[in-house]
């Protein structure tokens, strides 16, 4: 019991060193540059302490539950020997923990209003809203098959490069003829799928297969699905753009 | 009272978060594989942490952090604090200094205390024995992101378009992954995705929204994107910069030792090469 408070408390510790460049960051320039008082210290200085508390339960949770979880997951589908199961875990897992994401529901918001505001869409609610609904769609379907590539790209051995050079290529080429209003919101929207919960399952999916398939090296074929999750919502959006 | 109801709220909003992913989770472990789960005990335990966690967290941050990062952006943008008494017009961009310095230390801070980067730098370093230092990369993220929001807020002051930064980057990465050693570009890649989730993206956005509506010929809504991008794009490069300024540190430190065994051991005995 001593020892696993110790072991607690150590990783609190930890977890404030975390913190401490923000802290350093919000202080100076509040202190030193803006030159003025903290409104609400005390409530800052409470928050502080609980967003510390919750960053070490988290971390907890995570190599108590979602790395094993996801190791475990990924291993036994692998061992079952079925594609096909694989595929479709790998596409749920990518497709549902992006289709709720909060920070991808206030993008496809943000891209309603901008293209409803460039006259490419009914300027109502209910055609925004529609609108936003597709895009989300559209972006959890290509975080789906982003990830059953990546899948597929472990199962063969595919080095990651050569896609990604190919996705890049691609982003550029649909940049070009793609409506100029959707650009900025198809380069920000690979980076807003990755959620801190998606993060660490997807890589401990990449990582389980890449330690049960023979001849794969876990630290190199294990890593690298978060990196198709996050272009392929790019070309997706793009193409989805120029449909709409 | 506003506290409690600030942390229900982020409770359930996590927990509509975590549903889908449960979901999927139970329904192949029960339908698919039907195996027991090793430790469900703690597993679930862990799960309790991972939202209990992660709710604290984010209400700490909105109730702490946010305000005043939100409104150190507005106030930095804010031409009357950039050069008091200046027309606005007459601004060139060297003088938003301390926005470009604020932009930098904001964007590293934040990467440091990014909850999923940590994970993965955990998982690196395990995965490879310590060879991927964790701190390592997570400060060469940190540099990518804190360059990333700088470039990014130069060019919404400048109002060069996002898709000539994002072209550059991009071949420079398919430049570096040429040169790079083999082991971290799938790392690298990855870590573009990681960095801009929960404590990044909203510091960022307000920066953005608040230099597109004050910089003048900008407009917040076209204008205002694009930080998130540039953050997702230049970590690749710092990691592989990491990574490959790592390698050639070995390698000079390998030609200096061997010039020096030369120097001071006896000459190699025949028959005895290694």
């Amino acid at each position: 019991m001593v020892n696993r408070f110790l072991a607690f408390g150590s990783l609190l510790l930890s977890t404030a060193r975390d913190v401490l460049p923000i802290v350093i960051v919000v202080a100076f320039f509040q202190l030193a540059v803006l030159q003025q008082p903290f409104p609400n210290l005390g409530q800052t200085l409470a928050g502080l302490v609980i967003v510390i508390l919750g960053l070490t339960l988290f971390l907890q949770g995570l190599e108590m539950a979602l790395f094993p979880i996801g190791e475990f997951l990924a291993g036994a589908l692998a061992r079952k020997g079925s594609l096909i199961w694989l595929l479709l875990f790998s596409f749920g897992l990518g497709f549902g923990t992006t289709v709720a994401e909060p920070s991808l529901i206030a993008v496809g918001d943000e891209a309603a209003r901008v293209m409803a505001e460039g006259g490419f869409i009914g300027n109502d609610p209910d055609a925004m809203r529609s609108y936003a609904l597709a895009l989300r769609y559209t972006v959890a379907v290509s975080v789906g098959l982003a990830i059953v590539t990546g899948v597929f790209r472990i199962l063969k051995g595919w080095p990651l490069h050569w896609i990604m050079i190919g996705g890049y290529v691609a982003v550029q080429g649909l940049t070009v003829v793609a409506p100029e209003e959707i650009i900025g919101i198809a380069y920000d929207s690979g980076g807003v799928t990755t959620s801190t919960v998606t993060v660490p399952l997807v890589t401990a999916l990449g990582v389980g297969l890449a330690t049960v398939i023979k001849g794969r090296n876990p630290a190199i074929d294990g890593f690298g699905l978060i990196a198709f999750a996050s272009l392929s919502p790019m070309i997706f959006v793009l193409i989805f753009g120029m449909v709409f | 009272m506003e506290w409690i109801n600030a942390l229900i709220d982020a409770f359930l909003g996590t927990l509509i978060d975590v549903f889908p992913i449960a979901a999927i989770l139970a329904f192949f472990q029960l339908v698919v594989l039907r195996q027991r789960i090793p430790n469900l005990g703690r597993v679930l335990l862990g799960f309790v942490y991972v939202i209990l966690g992660l709710a604290l967290f984010l209400v700490g941050l909105q109730e702490a952090l946010f305000p005043i990062g939100e409104l150190m952006a507005t106030q930095l943008t804010d031409p009357a604090f950039i050069a008091p008494g200046r027309a606005i017009g007459t601004l060139d961009w060297a003088d938003y200094y301390w926005v470009y310095l604020f932009a930098a230390a904001i964007g590293f801070s934040t990467t440091i205390a990014e909850p999923s980067l940590i994970a993965v730098a955990n998982k690196a370093s395990d995965l490879t024995g310590g060879t991927v230092n964790g701190w390592g990369l997570r400060i060469a993220v940190a540099i990518g992101v804190a360059l990333a929001i700088t470039v990014g807020a130069f060019r919404i002051i400048t109002g060069t378009p996002l898709y000539l930064y994002m072209i550059a980057g991009y071949a420079i990465v398919v430049l570096q992954t040429l040169y790079a050693p083999r082991m971290i570009i799938p790392l690298a890649y990855d870590s573009g995705g990681v960095t801009t989730s929960t404590v990044t993206v909203p510091l960022v956005t307000a920066l953005g929204l608040g230099l597109a509506s004050t910089v003048p010929g900008r407009d917040p809504v076209l204008d205002g994107f694009g930080l998130i991008a540039l953050a997702s794009l230049f970590p690749m490069l710092s990691v592989m910069g990491y990574a490959q300024a790592g390698a050639w540190m070995a390698a000079r430190q390998k030609r200096r030792a061997n010039a020096l065994s030369r120097i001071t051991s006896t000459p190699p005995q025949p028959g005895s090469q290694r």
